[in-house]
């Protein structure tokens, strides 16, 4: 196996607030790894210092094995335009989708082929309408995002982020906003490219998706990794007492079985 | 009182010269004033902070002092200042395409700012530099935002170039004072030219309702 993402001693301070304190994480390709933790507990820092939406405080991540930034006397600087490049080969999907609402379905898909990777028109084009198949929604190409559903819109921003051909993708909390029949959808859409072997870090509350997509749970709790190990077991027997808590605080009112 | 209206009407080739004088400097002032406008907004919301600076005084500077000391000063300081001389005309572009760039700034500050978070952040995602997530993402929205503002702002122009009529630039306002004195017909002089910008900006923003109706149609403002 090969190792894709991996972060060391990660620290992401807040002014005063510390938020991450100091992660080591290890992703390998095709692997799909999911996030746990109650809110303020760092996760979506976390991933979002893993394609510099926010810049580390220390420490350092690797994305093929290579270092992100130039380090000069203990200090890591980050070159923006650099940056650009490695967010292209780090896909992200967000809360909130952050579609372009004044583009078309295909439109927004190819935004970033066009003008960031510079593809020609009829590759993109191409390549949107492969990636909208993947997603299901062929039939909404020119449809404008204000027409879509929420699970459609998301479907719409996964395949807006895979367009770019990424090594890796960040989903950040990427059922939270939606409706609650609207949730399936996604998800499905998520297990089938974990099943195509996208390499996958996952913040979700979705703790069925955890159990049964992922190939490691992490559990975070006040900025560190707290518990780690595959879902079957860390979900059905966890060893500290904050995530006993946690995962009765999810599975309150279940149906009984 | 007796209305008489045929020496305005006999005059109003030279009203109508006047009117086209108006639209020039109106017209000009806006082609610069707007690019400007935005250079100013883009140099305000830069993180870089002395031209941050920079550009928040000149904005302050022009919106809070009266256009007509701004033209003054242009006519009869700035020639003495830097050894130019500047005819009504230059000096009339020059003050209101900065003159109005500093409210044009405000506004394309605000309607940039009123961009949700999420658009910045979608268009960083794919990997967009700042200035491509601008160009592509953030201005389109923004513009369509800020069209009724915009032509508020240029009714505003067309009206302060009246201005110029006292620095001997001849628009409708001058025509008309000259007219008024000459036929000693004040009363109908000055109606007829209310009546003439009345008719113009009435039609302009009129035009400016349909834009917008237009736009609210189109149905794409929801920034999610």
């Amino acid at each position: 196996m090969t190792e894709l993402v991996r972060t060391e001693s990660l620290h992401k301070q807040f002014g005063e607030l510390e938020v991450l304190k100091g992660i080591d994480l290890s992703v390998e390709a095709g692997e799909t790894v999911v996030l746990l933790g109650s809110s303020g507990s760092g996760k979506s820092t976390l991933l979002r210092c893993i394609n510099f939406m926010e810049l580390p405080t220390s420490g350092k991540v690797y994305l093929h094995g290579k270092a992100v930034g130039t380090e000069t006397k203990g200090q890591i600087k980050y070159n923006e335009s650099h940056l650009c490049s490695v967010r292209t080969k780090v896909g992200m999907v967000f809360q909130h989708f952050n579609l372009f609402p004044h583009m078309t379905v295909l439109q927004n898909i190819m935004e970033g082929q066009r003008t960031v990777l510079k593809r020609n028109a009829a590759d993109s084009k191409e390549k949107s309408m492969l990636q909208l198949e993947r997603v299901g929604l062929t039939d909404k190409a020119g449809e404008y995002p204000s027409r879509l559903s929420g699970g459609q819109k998301q479907r719409v921003a996964i395949a807006r982020a895979l367009a770019m051909d990424p090594d890796v993708m960040l989903f950040d909390e990427v059922t939270s906003a939606l409706d609650p029949e609207l949730v399936g959808e996604v998800l499905k859409t998520m297990r089938q490219l974990a099943d195509e072997g996208m390499t996958m870090i996952c913040v979700t509350h979705e703790l069925g998706f955890a159990y049964h997509v992922a190939n490691r749970v992490l559990f975070l709790n006040d900025g560190t990794i707290l518990e780690e190990g595959n879902p079957q077991q860390i979900l059905r027997k966890p060893e500290t007492q904050r995530m006993c808590e946690f995962l009765e605080g999810h599975s309150l009112f279940k149906l009984p079985d | 009182m007796e209305w008489d209206f045929t020496p305005a009407l006999n005059n109003i080739d030279i009203l109508l010269l006047g009117l086209v004088n108006t639209l020039k400097i109106t017209g000009l002032s806006l082609c610069f004033g707007i690019p400007l406008g935005l250079l100013m907004a883009l140099s305000r919301l830069s993180e870089f902070r002395p031209l941050s600076m920079l550009a928040a005084f000149i904005i302050e500077f022009f919106r809070t002092t009266p256009p007509l000391v701004q033209l003054f000063w242009f006519f009869f300081a700035f020639p003495i200042l830097f050894n130019v001389n500047m005819t009504p005309f230059t000096t009339a572009i020059v003050t209101f395409s900065i003159q109005s760039s500093a409210f044009f700034a405000e506004i394309f500050r605000s309607g940039i700012q009123s961009i949700d978070r999420g658009q910045w952040e979608g268009a960083r995602a794919i990997g967009m530099t700042r200035n491509q997530s601008l160009r592509r993402i953030i201005l389109p929205q923004a513009v369509k935002r800020m069209i009724p503002a915009f032509m508020e702002r240029s009714i505003e122009l067309l009206k302060t170039t009246t201005l110029v009529s006292t620095i001997a630039y001849t628009d409708l306002m001058y025509q008309a004072n000259d007219i008024a004195q000459k036929t000693f017909r004040p009363l109908e002089v000055y109606t007829v030219v209310a009546l003439i910008y009345f008719v113009l900006i009435f039609c302009f923003s009129q035009l400016s309702i349909v834009i917008e109706r237009r736009m609210a149609r189109s149905g794409e403002g929801t920034v999610h």
